[in-house]
């Protein structure tokens, strides 16, 4: 049963006006990180420790160097969706809301920028 | 019919009188670890920098990540993604519509413990062999 009218259905997406959107890419990113997840994590602990020219010449590895980059922009992306619903949750301040999302949404992009501009030095200094 | 106990009705569900399950705790778990994650991902970025930089800027941050304190933090974070892959993906296989009887989700539940623990051994072991 359906209370919502057609014209709610087709205009408004709920309440949060975007209907199973962000639920949706959440989903699509949790699957993007299963195999990055499994590529990344080994190469990256078994370099960690490691002295500088061997783990440069790791990640100098076209292979390691683009999981690299795709595992920092997923997660990025994953990051700030799961810290957004967390955020919406659980900040019920009209005034602190907005602030919080805003300041999630740009940590995950200095976050992810970051580590994209760092693995590429690597890559093409190598 | 006057409803006389308006307003102090007990709400349902609610946190403090509901009995803990597996189930429950696995989720909450499931986001405690995403938010701690971000710590892990912002040190796994600190250390790529690290890496771009001169041999002696990675020595530093190597170090510390190596060290005690760091590794101790690297260690949890290993841990905690662990469990945030496996329980994200029963998450999505609950999504699916499978295993969502209250068995199968106490042997999924362990099921997905047990993968941590065998899959933090297993990284432990490989961080350990490169030093």
């Amino acid at each position: 049963m359906d209370y919502r009218t057609d014209r709610q259905r087709v205009q408004g997406l709920g309440t949060a006006k975007e209907g199973t959107g962000h639920w949706w890419s959440q989903r699509l990113t949790s699957i993007a990180l299963i195999p990055l997840t499994l590529f990344f994590i080994f190469p990256f602990a078994n370099a960690l420790g490691g002295d500088f020219e061997t783990v440069r010449a790791v990640y100098g590895h076209p292979f390691h160097a683009i999981v690299a980059i795709l595992f920092i922009i997923v997660t990025a992306i994953h990051l700030q969706q799961g810290l957004q619903v967390v955020i919406e949750d659980y900040v019920h301040s009209r005034a602190i809301l907005p602030l919080a999302l805003v300041a999630n949404t740009a940590l995950a992009w200095a976050l992810g920028l970051t580590g994209v501009f760092a693995v590429a030095k690597i890559a093409f200094a190598a | 019919m006057a409803d006389v106990n308006r307003g102090t009705r007990p709400l349902s569900p609610h946190l403090t009188i509901y009995r803990p399950q597996i189930n429950s705790a696995m989720s909450i778990f499931n986001r405690i670890t995403g938010v701690g994650l971000t710590l892990g991902f912002l040190l796994g970025i600190w250390w790529f920098m690290g890496l771009a930089g001169r041999p002696e800027r990675f020595r530093i941050v190597d170090d510390f990540l190596t060290g005690w304190f760091g590794g101790l933090i690297l260690i949890l974070s290993m841990v905690a993604l662990w469990y945030h892959f496996f329980c994200g993906v029963r998450h999505l296989v609950n999504d699916a519509g499978y295993f969502l009887e209250l068995e199968n989700i106490r042997y999924t539940s362990i099921a997905v413990l047990a993968a941590t623990g065998l899959m933090s051994v297993i990284t432990l072991a490989v961080a350990l062999v490169g030093g």
